[in-house]
Order: C-alpha cells, then sequence, then structure tokens
C-alpha cells in the first residue's frame, strides 16, 4: 500500500470533520434549539467514553464484578466529584483507588 | 485544576491550558507507546507510522487503521473508516464554535486540526466559565500544543523502544484520562436535563459498544443530547439550575 497516499487521505478526511464546522458554525446565527441542544455534548460524549472504560473488560464483556479495579476507581472518584468539585483531588483519589485496589487483589490473589 | 487567573493574559491562558490538559497528557502516554510499538508489527512503517501521529493526529482512528492494515484491508476501507471514527468530532467543532466565531482562520484552521476528545474536554469546560477573558483560545492553544507534542514524543519512543517499554497499561496510566472526565462531567449533574442526558448517554455506550469504529460512542452522544433536551423542554426547572450558556454559564469550578 502506498503510505503516503494513505496518511493524507486520512489527514484529509479527518481535518475535513474538525475545521469546516468550527469555521462555518461560528458565522451564521445558530438557531437557539440547537445551540441549547450543543450544551448537552460535553456531558453526553464524556460519559459516553467513561462509563463502557469502567464497566466493560478486557474481554470485551460487561464486567460488573468487585474484581474490575476500573469500576470499583470509577465508583470512588464520582462522588469525591461531586462533594469536591476539585478536579485534581478526583484524579488523585481515583488513581489511589485504582492502584490501591488492585494491591489488595493481588494480596487476595 | 481549572487554573484560576486573576488577569488573564496569552502567556496565562496558554499556561493554563498546558497544566489543566496535564492528567489527559498522562493518560495518552500508554496510547501513543502502544501504537508506535505495534506500528511494525501491523505492516507500518516507521514514517507511516509518525506521519499518521503528524498529520492525522486522531488516536483512535490511528489504531484502528492500523489494525486495519494488518488484517490486509484497502486504502479505501481505511479512509472511509476513519472519516466514521472521527465524526464525533464534527460535535465538539459545533459545541466549541459558538465561542470562537471571532476568530480568524489561522486560528481556527490549527485549532480544528488539534481537535481531540481530550482538548474538547478541557478547553469546553474554560470556554463555558463566565470569566470574559479575551484570550480563551490561548488557553486551546496550550492545550492542544500540549496534546500533539506529547503523541508525536510517545509515538517516536514507541517506535523506536517499543521492546523494552514495561505494559503501561499495567500501571493503570489509561485510567487517568478516564477519572479526569468523571471528575468534569460530575460537577455539570445540576439538573435532571443532565442527569437524564449521561443515563441515557452512559447506557446507550454500554449496549452499542460491539458496534465498530466508535459508532456506539456517536449514538450514545447523540442520543445523551436528544434525551437532555426533551427533559428540559417537559421538566423545566429553574434557570440557574440548567446547563451553562456562554453569558450564564459555570462549568468545572477553580481549584
Amino acid at each position: 500500500m502506498n503510505e503516503a497516499l494513505l496518511v493524507a487521505g486520512m489527514a484529509l478526511v479527518t481535518f475535513a470533520i474538525r475545521y469546516p464546522v468550527l469555521a462555518l458554525l461560528g458565522k451564521i446565527p445558530l438557531p437557539e434549539p440547537v445551540f441549547r441542544a450543543l450544551r448537552y455534548v460535553p456531558a453526553a460524549v464524556l460519559t459516553a467514553i467513561i462509563i463502557p472504560a469502567v464497566v466493560i473488560g478486557q474481554d470485551s464483556h460487561l464486567d460488573l464484578r468487585l474484581t474490575n479495579a476500573y469500576l470499583v476507581a470509577g465508583l470512588v472518584s464520582a462522588p469525591v466529584a461531586w462533594r469536591t468539585r476539585s478536579l485534581l483531588l478526583t484524579i488523585i483519589l481515583g488513581m489511589l483507588a485504582l492502584w490501591g485496589w488492585r494491591w489488595l487483589l493481588t494480596l487476595l490473589g | 485544576m481549572m487554573s484560576v487567573l486573576p488577569q488573564p493574559t496569552r502567556r496565562a491562558e496558554f499556561w493554563a491550558g498546558v497544566k489543566d490538559t496535564f492528567p489527559l497528557v498522562v493518560g495518552a502516554i500508554p496510547f501513543g507507546l502502544i501504537f508506535g510499538a505495534a506500528a511494525s508489527a501491523n505492516g507500518l512503517s516507521f514514517a507511516g507510522a509518525m506521519g499518521m501521529s503528524l498529520f492525522v493526529f486522531a488516536g483512535s482512528a490511528q489504531f484502528i487503521a492500523s489494525g486495519l492494515i494488518a488484517g490486509g484491508a484497502s486504502m479505501a476501507v481505511i479512509i472511509l473508516t476513519t472519516f466514521i471514527v472521527n465524526l464525533r468530532h464534527a460535535l465538539y467543532s459545533a459545541s466549541l464554535a459558538p465561542y470562537m466565531k471571532h476568530l480568524p482562520q489561522h486560528w481556527l484552521a490549527p485549532l480544528g486540526f488539534w481537535l481531540t476528545d481530550e482538548s474538547f474536554a478541557v478547553v469546553i469546560a474554560r470556554y463555558t466559565r463566565t470569566d470574559d477573558s479575551p484570550y480563551k483560545h490561548w488557553y486551546f492553544l496550550g492545550s492542544a500544543v500540549f496534546m500533539y507534542v506529547n503523541w508525536n514524543l510517545c509515538t517516536y519512543v514507541g517506535l523506536r523502544a517499543g521492546q523494552i517499554i514495561p505494559n503501561a497499561r499495567d500501571l493503570g496510566l489509561d485510567f487517568a484520562m478516564v477519572v479526569t472526565f468523571i471528575g468534569i462531567v460530575v460537577p455539570l449533574v445540576k439538573s435532571r436535563a443532565v442527569l437524564a442526558c449521561v443515563l441515557v448517554a452512559g447506557l446507550t455506550a454500554v449496549l452499542a459498544n460491539p458496534l465498530p469504529n466508535k459508532l456506539g460512542l456517536m449514538i450514545a452522544a447523540l442520543l445523551g443530547v436528544a434525551a437532555g433536551v426533551v427533559t428540559e423542554a417537559y421538566f423545566p426547572q429553574p434557570a440557574q439550575d440548567k446547563p451553562s450558556t456562554p453569558a450564564e454559564g459555570e462549568a468545572v469550578e477553580a481549584m
């Protein structure tokens, strides 16, 4: 396969998705309902990234067991984020929960 | 994070963007290393892999393309797949566009090129904060450049030293992005509409996870947005409980 052509093609389609909407949408007045709908994009898309990452295991099956350290760390960090509203504290406690739970799991064999 | 900027300057915004993107950069490291390390096994040359990171700059699409090359897919299939995998970026651009309409094209083109899941997450949070800093695009630039330099460095190191790198995923670094996104999303859930949005998006993302090419993510995002809009229309709440707008916004709080 011609790799230069492949990279050029991939670069072109990716840029053609990212840039034109950014360039054009700001220039035309957005209808109010569309604008209101777009406010939900961050919450929707980030949740759609988070949830599968914590409940789907390496074998791409649903894993809701307590041996799934990602799930446990996610369950720890969500209330931390809710109570403290601190991103840094959420990240630190979330990572510590992941490493701590994994360590406990190895201890228990 | 979401650094407090009492008197925002271009430089201060740039470095705040770098700082707030740090955990996401850490989360991207294992993926950049793995992409580089696996390239030759997948039949991708050094220049091909480096070229993807330099000119395409889209992690998920690069991984999927790399796998498709290994599977002997045609160029047309790989490029079409790249298009589908990256479609979600149109949603990001649409969300950011109203805040960036004053910017000239020589800003919009590079920032558009550098748009990723990670930079979108921190930059939209910056734009929805109420302060009227005129330099929020410098925050975007800091976030984007940091992600770009890191991704290309990791690709390079992965290509050069792939075999001797310990499995970074075993260290749990891939969780850094997830926990950062949790820290951004949870404080947004301040109304029934946003709650409906995240419940529908999360459930759909799990149910649609077997779909290829990030289509599940795209469908989940669209259904989540629809759930938010419908709930807002049928269960109206006082204005202060609604998600932020540029005028009245309040996103992740400073720390």
